[in-house]
């Protein structure tokens, strides 16, 4: 069965997380993804098993002889995808890549705003080349204006983004967030802008060229809070785990080492079905806390009261029964929970990859389902120029003696090249 | 200029966040979208606020006016039969339904797909719930914080000695959206070749899931628990949040280039003889004492200069700025991320735009909807509904 996209060749340049997640869900989707990446961009051409532990992205912390080839981060985000290396600042590889965007539907690059007009790649030559062609730049602030050529990074991108000014301790600094959360933003919204273009292309033959900044990304996400300090002047404060209009709204520590379970009661319907699930204890039935501005007013001793209920508990038996209840509950799950997460397991979200350099190990899925075209696998991560000979050769025709040629040069190979 | 989604249509039966943003992107790329709300009351968003100066209106609550942008307005009640009845007559000319009530609600109204997609097999149907539409937890509530928390953002947020932090906004609920609108253009593309129309489920727990760097990779790869770390991020320091001066600075340092840089600029250098603060992986086991003698320094800076300073330098440094203060952000303005519209209830007000510039095919802000605004011209234009008809669905409570 044919992916939705079945048809469409990208070009991904894209590097780190928040390019390459977009160009997995474009390769998850059926496109014809070809990973195009510098040998010199690899990263270090040896790491210790010192470096190795520290990082914790190799199987068993082992690097092993081609580390390039067992880091988790890359055999996550590029499964699906075809990998070829090119050295752009060779004649050669720069004219391969030419000639290769002359022939698809997108290019994704997430470089900073210098780099592609700097290769000549800048949108007019590569409408020059290709009219049908979309190109997806995804800088962290966008290619144009006063911070254009800022280096930024997903980490950095939530403080300047707002978002980090809505989470913490109340009366506390601004925190971020554990994940780099822009950089998915970003890549989520590239997606969403690379699928339209592609519909108006298919439609019309037209190409064009997509500027996005990841900074703006993540701030759409906040619209309704900006918004709302226009409305009422109020920038609202960091509030911990509590909501401005429900009570309780709590993470509440459980039976065991770093145990929590979060639990959020919207109405008086739901108070009265968490206060049946906490059966007798006799602070339930205080009247402060029958109506929500009671609630609200005596939150610290309802928390106090609720930690003492729940630490005798299994957070997962904590979950269940107010859930059965009526009462939004729910563990806050590390990974090896959220790996194991029955419900996730029931919907087959996990996909078990097998790599030839990592083994067989299990990653995270597509979450957009489609019901007829299927997002799936259909091929492991590859290894590090393992299609160059089969892209350049497919593709562009190129013999077998000018692959050679070209490996000779060192415009292709497998191994990464000093910086 | 052509919208690239233009006589595209779209039903969006959506409530509060998640439906509302994908459908609100439909609708910014040209496509045809009706909002569809019960009568009186409306979507539930316009009773959540923050309102204008503080006084509820259904018309002017932030969260509705920013996530129902360029939509049209159609009040229907689904509860009543004749209600469902419009709804199967609209999705006959419909391209895209777009819901997100809990997976009992559309099959209970009898509005599951297969019935859908009997009256238009070109229907593409966006289901986004909190679990999906099959699995144990279907059935589950959440709220966005019980969405963090079983997606495992919430465990990674916020200091090891204390409560993990729930997230700021109303994020789970956006991925379910981004996600959404992914599937629904993908949908789109795949019906220019089959013709058909198709099913598209979005669990917001897999969204979650689906956008982690490190957790779920180095539990499988090494088997170690990925823990809370307070106000930095893993692996290399300082990536961080710091005072300075006169407010707050942000630093991303991530390479051994860029740490060096930072401690040349700080006059720090000599840290690099200390196998403690040799590199940025090194310094993250040290953070604390590393804090310590970045202090001064920061001290003696203020935000603007440290900032450009560090770019300066190719330090990767950045603001820390709350909700208002990213509005009046230079770049931001230069980029005209920012729009004014008018609003016939909730006046002239500025929203946040789109983040992406495109030069065929540019998404379009264009003011929300006020509760059954389009009903009248809706119902006689696609379905030829006369005055008689219309009014004799009023007075049922229909529309």
């Amino acid at each position: 069965m044919n992916g939705a996209l079945h048809g469409v060749r990208v070009i991904d340049l894209t590097r780190v997380w928040a390019g390459p997640h977009a160009t997995r869900m474009l390769a998850d989707m059926g496109a014809e993804v070809i990973h195009v990446t510098s040998r010199k961009l690899v990263g270090p051409l040896t790491v210790t098993r010192e470096t190795a532990r520290i990082l914790g992205v190799y199987p068993d912390d082992e690097p092993g002889e081609r580390h390039w080839n067992r880091n988790s981060q890359t055999n996550d985000l590029t499964r699906n995808k075809y990998d070829i290396t090119l050295e752009l600042d060779t004649p050669e590889g720069l004219s391969l890549l030419r000639r290769l965007i002359a022939i698809s539907d997108v290019v994704v690059e997430n470089y900073s705003p210098r780099v592609m007009p700097k290769f000549g790649l800048d949108y007019p030559r590569l409408q020059a080349l290709n009219p049908r062609i979309i190109l997806c730049s995804m800088p962290g602030y966008g290619s144009q204006g006063p911070h254009r050529s800022f280096i930024s990074y997903g980490t950095n991108v939530d403080p300047a983004a707002g978002l980090a000014s809505l989470m913490g301790y109340p009366g506390e600094a601004p925190h971020m967030s554990g994940n780099a959360y822009p950089d998915p933003v970003a890549g989520l919204f590239a997606v969403g802008a690379v699928l339209t273009a592609l519909y108006h292309q298919r439609r019309t033959g037209q190409g064009q060229h997509i500027d996005l900044s990841q900074a703006e990304a993540t701030t759409a996400l906040l619209g309704e809070v900006s918004l709302g300090t226009r409305l009422n002047g109020v920038v609202p404060p960091r509030m911990g785990n509590r909501h401005p209009r429900q009570a309780p709204h709590g993470c509440y520590p459980c039976r065991g080492d770093d145990t929590w379970v979060a639990i959020a009661v919207r109405s008086d319907d739901e108070w009265h079905a968490f206060t049946r699930v906490l059966g007798p204890a006799a602070w339930c039935a205080e009247a402060r806390f029958a109506t929500l501005s009671g609630r609200l007013q005596h939150h610290d001793e309802l928390d106090r009261h609720i930690a003492d209920w729940a630490v005798k508990q299994d957070a997962y038996h904590v979950m269940h029964t107010l859930q059965n209840a009526g009462v939004p509950a729910g563990v806050v799950v590390n990974a090896e929970e959220l790996v194991n997460d029955p419900h996730l397991r029931a919907r087959h979200f996990f996909w078990d990859i097998d790599h030839p350099e990592a083994g067989m190990l299990r990653y995270a899925g597509q979450p957009v389902r489609l019901s007829s075209t299927p997002t799936r696998l259909y091929r492991s991560a590859p290894c590090l120029g393992q299609h160059n000979d089969q892209v350049l050769g497919e593709l562009l025709g190129l013999s077998a003696d000018e692959l050679a040629t070209l490996r000779e040069k060192g415009v292709i190979g497998d191994h990464p090249l000093p910086r | 200029m052509t919208a690239a989604l233009q006589g595209i249509r779209v039903l969006d039966l959506s409530r509060y966040v998640a439906g509302a943003y994908c459908a609100k992107l439909l609708a910014a790329f040209g496509a045809e979208v009706i909002k569809v709300e019960p009568p009186g009351t409306g979507d539930p968003a316009r009773a959540v606020g923050p309102f204008l100066h503080n006084r509820p209106d259904p018309e002017t609550s932030a969260l509705f006016l920013y996530l129902n942008t360029g939509k049209q307005g159609l009040t229907l009640n689904l509860k009543h039969p004749q209600g469902r009845d419009i709804l199967k007559a609209l999705v006959r000319h419909t391209d895209v339904l777009v819901e997100n009530f809990a997976p009992r609600v559309m099959p209970a109204l009898g509005l599951d797909y297969a019935t859908l997609r009997a009256i238009n097999p070109r229907l593409i149907m966006v289901s986004i719930s909190s679990f999906g539409q099959n699995g144990p937890y279907r059935d589950y509530k959440t709220n966005a914080m019980i969405s963090y928390a079983l997606g495992g953002y919430m465990y990674l947020n916020g200091h090891p000695q204390r409560p993990p932090l729930c997230g700021g906004g109303r994020q789970p609920a956006y991925q379910g959206g981004l996600h959404g609108y992914s599937g629904a253009a993908a949908a789109l593309m795949a019906r220019e070749q089959g013709g058909q129309g198709q099913h598209v489920d979005i669990s917001i727990q897999e969204c979650m899931a689906s956008i982690h760097q490190f957790t779920i990779n180095r539990y499988v790869y090494v088997g170690r628990i990925q823990k809370r770390l307070g106000n930095r991020y893993q692996r290399a320091h300082p990536i961080t949040i710091y005072p300075c001066k006169d407010g707050l600075i942000s630093l991303a340092v991530s390479t051994q280039e860029q740490y060096e840089r930072l401690l040349a600029l700080t006059s720090l250098t000599a840290l690099l003889d200390d196998a403690r603060f040799a590199t940025p992986f090194a310094c993250s086991e040290h953070a604390a004492s590393f804090d310590e003698r970045l202090a001064p320094w920061l001290q003696a800076h203020g935000k603007h200069d440290i900032v450009h300073r560090c770019q300066e330098s190719r330090i990767p440094a950045a603001f820390v700025n709350d909700v208002v203060e990213v509005m009046d952000d230079p770049q931001y303005q230069f980029r005209g991320f920012w729009h004014d519209l008018d609003h016939p209830v909730a006046g002239r007000q500025t929203y946040a735009g789109f983040p992406f510039h495109m030069t065929a095919t540019p998404p379009v802000l264009q003011r929300a909807c006020l509760l059954g605004e389009h009903t009248h011209d809706i119902l006689t234009a696609r379905l030829g509904s006369t005055h008689d008809q219309l009014a004799d669905w009023r007075a049922q409570g229909v529309i």
